[in-house]
């Protein structure tokens, strides 16, 4: 085979300069699966929201995660700061001032359980699955503990559990998969939703009635449902009456899934090697061959005598 | 030399100083593996990653591109004239990545279930299984690369026959696959573009990695050569020292010419993300010092140096370049990353103790594999052909 100096040049060249300008977005369409109209999802409308935090306490006990009791839910003093989500908290809801009217919004955060989920694709040992009904699951059994899947998430929402010396597990909320996979049920946050903020249902449906809803009622929502596209689309879904970004849901996240950032690198970093170790493979031969050459012209009384540094 | 004399003989101060740390940073370390990462780590649920992954996964691996980079120059590139940095820098690459992963499992919730990406369950969508995988295969690489070293000291002639064959082969792969992590390890920030700041962040990140892993190789093999010509002169024995200073700035040439490269992607980086305007903010001058202080600086140091043949210069600089390199890494996975979180993130005395311990043990071995093999000096039984 007569593979030149030039050749080699001209492929190595071509290959890295697809892997470096190359737009991956159109190479990877094919093998993404299109979001199933099967999938659940929630609708939450944050003009709804009272606050009352049931949901929280109704996770909290469906999940067997320390608990308070019911009434102690009540206050009001847990709103001074935002909170995030913990490895006993699946759910937590916060509090924004809506500066126009001065009234609260309350806002419900937990896993969005993303289309194309960040936290599946960062997992080297596949912990993670997002399933048929929808919902992101996580398989603490085979979990080494790296909390990659924490620096993948755009929300933010994966927590470890940090004080669990010898079996720390990833937490999240589960979207209650026990519950969704039984026909009739919905997640415990639902079910205990006394204001008919969360909504359970198809995913389809929800972004069709969330657009109803704000044709209905251009004045009071934004004309945006958050995570239609964010991020390739979520399964949980928010109405609201302010713009996203000052209620504490990122509207700088883009629209590309996160697993797209890698599976690219991933697609080059493979063809390159593959494409790349013949020519090394060859310049092995090339370079034992030398060697040879080299070794047979050597006499050797001069090979004994050759000291460091002097070898040309 | 009786037991009393080898006793004292040892008591020396970088001894004293590596006991002195050893003795602090042992039960640290046993203390982590036990209470777990709450106790011992400022780590947080917004901010998982701290020093361990930034300095002993990051810095450890791209300082760990020596071995790789006068390989492929001994090997496919023929440059005989590297036979004299070849073992030295093996040896680094070997305990740079073995190190890394020891540094690794103080990371990992569950350090017990390393081997599970190879051998439980598969993530193929993840960069961090390709890295995995690749950490694997070439810490083998290396051993094969290393082991004729090993069979010289034990004296087994047939063996080192073999791992000398082997050796090229094995420095083919090795190209291939070094390649992939060293990129690799900056692909795993390409998830988090909502996390890095922008001016760190952008598709470029695994170009960026492999551009500065191979400038690291080269100023770390400067920088380790003119360390252990001095500390273990009795060893080098007869060595050409103006052979040695002109070697030296061959690789400053190339180190020089890489930064260069780097430099330009780095602003390319910035300018087609059109994030240019960031440059004149806080974090805008932190990266303007990385690049233009860490970067091109030392380009100009290194050019200068070869012109004049300004060695001493060449070596200051090379010692620069991995301060710059170590401070790549930290930003990119510690000070720029998360920069608009609530909650930042500083090591906690107990993360930075367990990090200057592992390198501590990784000097000491140098150190102890040094004294015993023919790494800085051709075995005298054997010909000097490897």
């Amino acid at each position: 085979m007569g593979l030149s100096r030039r050749d080699f040049l001209k492929w190595t060249a071509a290959v890295t300069g697809t892997a470096i300008v190359g737009r991956r977005d159109k190479a990877v369409a094919e093998d993404v699966p299109r979001p199933s109209p099967e999938r659940y999802g929630v609708l939450v409308d944050t003009t709804l929201c009272i606050g009352c935090r049931k949901c929280e306490w109704a996770c909290n006990e469906w999940n067997k995660n320390p608990n308070q009791t019911f009434k102690s839910f009540e206050g009001k003093s847990v709103f001074n700061t935002v909170r995030r989500t913990h490895a006993h908290n699946f759910t937590v809801v916060n509090r924004f001032i809506n500066p126009e009217t001065s009234t609260p919004v309350y806002v419900k955060r937990q896993c969005m359980h993303c289309e194309e989920p960040g936290c599946q694709s960062a997992c080297f040992v596949d912990a993670f699955k997002k399933t048929g009904k929808g919902a992101v699951i996580y398989n603490a059994d085979v979990c080494v503990g790296c909390r990659y899947c924490m620096v993948a998430c755009p929300f933010d929402i994966p927590a470890y559990e940090y004080y669990e010396p010898l079996t720390p597990r990833i937490t999240k909320c589960t979207f209650c998969f026990d519950r969704i996979s039984k026909e009739g049920q919905v997640p415990a946050c639902v079910q205990i939703c006394p204001a008919e903020t969360l909504r359970f249902g198809k995913r389809n449906e929800l972004i069709n009635l969330a657009h109803e809803r704000i044709r209905n009622n251009r004045r009071k929502y934004i004309d945006h449902v958050y995570g239609e596209h964010e991020v390739g689309g979520t399964s949980w879904l928010y109405l609201s009456s302010m713009p996203f970004e000052d209620i504490g849901l990122r509207t700088d996240i883009g629209e590309k899934p996160i697993p797209n950032a890698s599976k690219g690198f991933l697609f080059m970093t493979k063809l390159f090697e593959i494409v790349a170790a013949w020519p090394l493979v060859f310049g092995a031969f090339y370079a034992i061959s030398k060697m040879k050459q080299g070794n047979s012209r050597k006499t050797p009384p001069e090979a004994e005598k050759e000291g460091h540094g002097k070898k040309s | 030399m009786s037991f009393k004399d080898y006793v004292r003989s040892n008591l020396t101060i970088p001894n004293a100083a590596a006991a002195a740390i050893l003795t602090v940073s042992v039960p640290v370390m046993i203390y982590r593996f036990l209470y777990g990462l709450g106790p011992s780590t400022n780590l947080s649920d917004t901010n998982p990653w701290g020093i361990w992954i930034g300095v002993d996964v990051l810095c450890g691996i791209a300082l760990a591109a020596g071995g790789l980079v006068i390989g492929t120059a001994y090997h496919l590139f023929g440059m005989r004239q590297f036979h004299h940095f070849l073992r030295p820098a093996i040896l680094t690459s070997l305990l740079g990545y073995l190190f890394s992963v020891f540094g690794l499992l103080f990371d990992l919730g569950r350090y017990y279930r390393l081997p599970y990406p190879m051998v439980v369950s598969f993530g193929l969508s993840s960069i961090m299984f390709l890295i995995a995988w690749h950490f694997a295969l070439y810490i083998l690489v290396l051993l094969v690369e290393w082991s004729p070293a090993f069979f010289e000291w034990i004296n087994r002639k047939t063996l080192r026959t073999w791992a000398n064959k082997l050796a090229i082969w094995a420095t083919i792969f090795g190209v291939i696959i070094a390649g992939g992590h060293q990129s690799a390890l900056g692909a795993l920030f390409l998830v988090a573009p909502g996390k890095l700041h922008p001016l760190w962040y952008s598709e470029l990140l695994p170009v960026f990695y492999l551009v500065s892993a191979i400038i690291a190789g080269l100023a770390i093999v400067i920088f380790e050569s003119t360390l252990t010509h001095k500390i273990f002169r009795r060893q080098v024995g007869n060595f050409d020292p103006a052979e040695f200073d002109r070697l030296t700035l061959n690789l400053a040439k190339g180190a020089s010419a890489a930064l260069f490269t780097y430099f330009c992607l780095k602003v390319f980086g910035v300018v087609h993300t059109h994030n240019v305007t960031l440059l004149f903010t806080p974090y805008g001058y932190w990266f303007l010092l990385e690049i233009l202080g860490f970067v091109l600086l030392p380009a100009f140091l290194l050019a200068t140096g070869v012109r004049y043949k300004n060695v001493r210069l060449a070596r200051w600089t090379a010692f620069l370049v991995v301060i710059g390199i170590i401070l790549n890494r930290i930003n990119t996975s510690v000070i720029a990353f998360n920069w608009n979180a609530p909650v930042r993130y500083y090591p906690h005395w107990m993360e930075i103790t367990i990090t200057v311990g592992i390198i501590t043990m990784e000097v000491l071995a140098f150190r102890w594999i040094v004294n015993r093999m023919a790494i800085l000096y051709d075995h005298p039984d054997y010909e000097s052909s490897h």
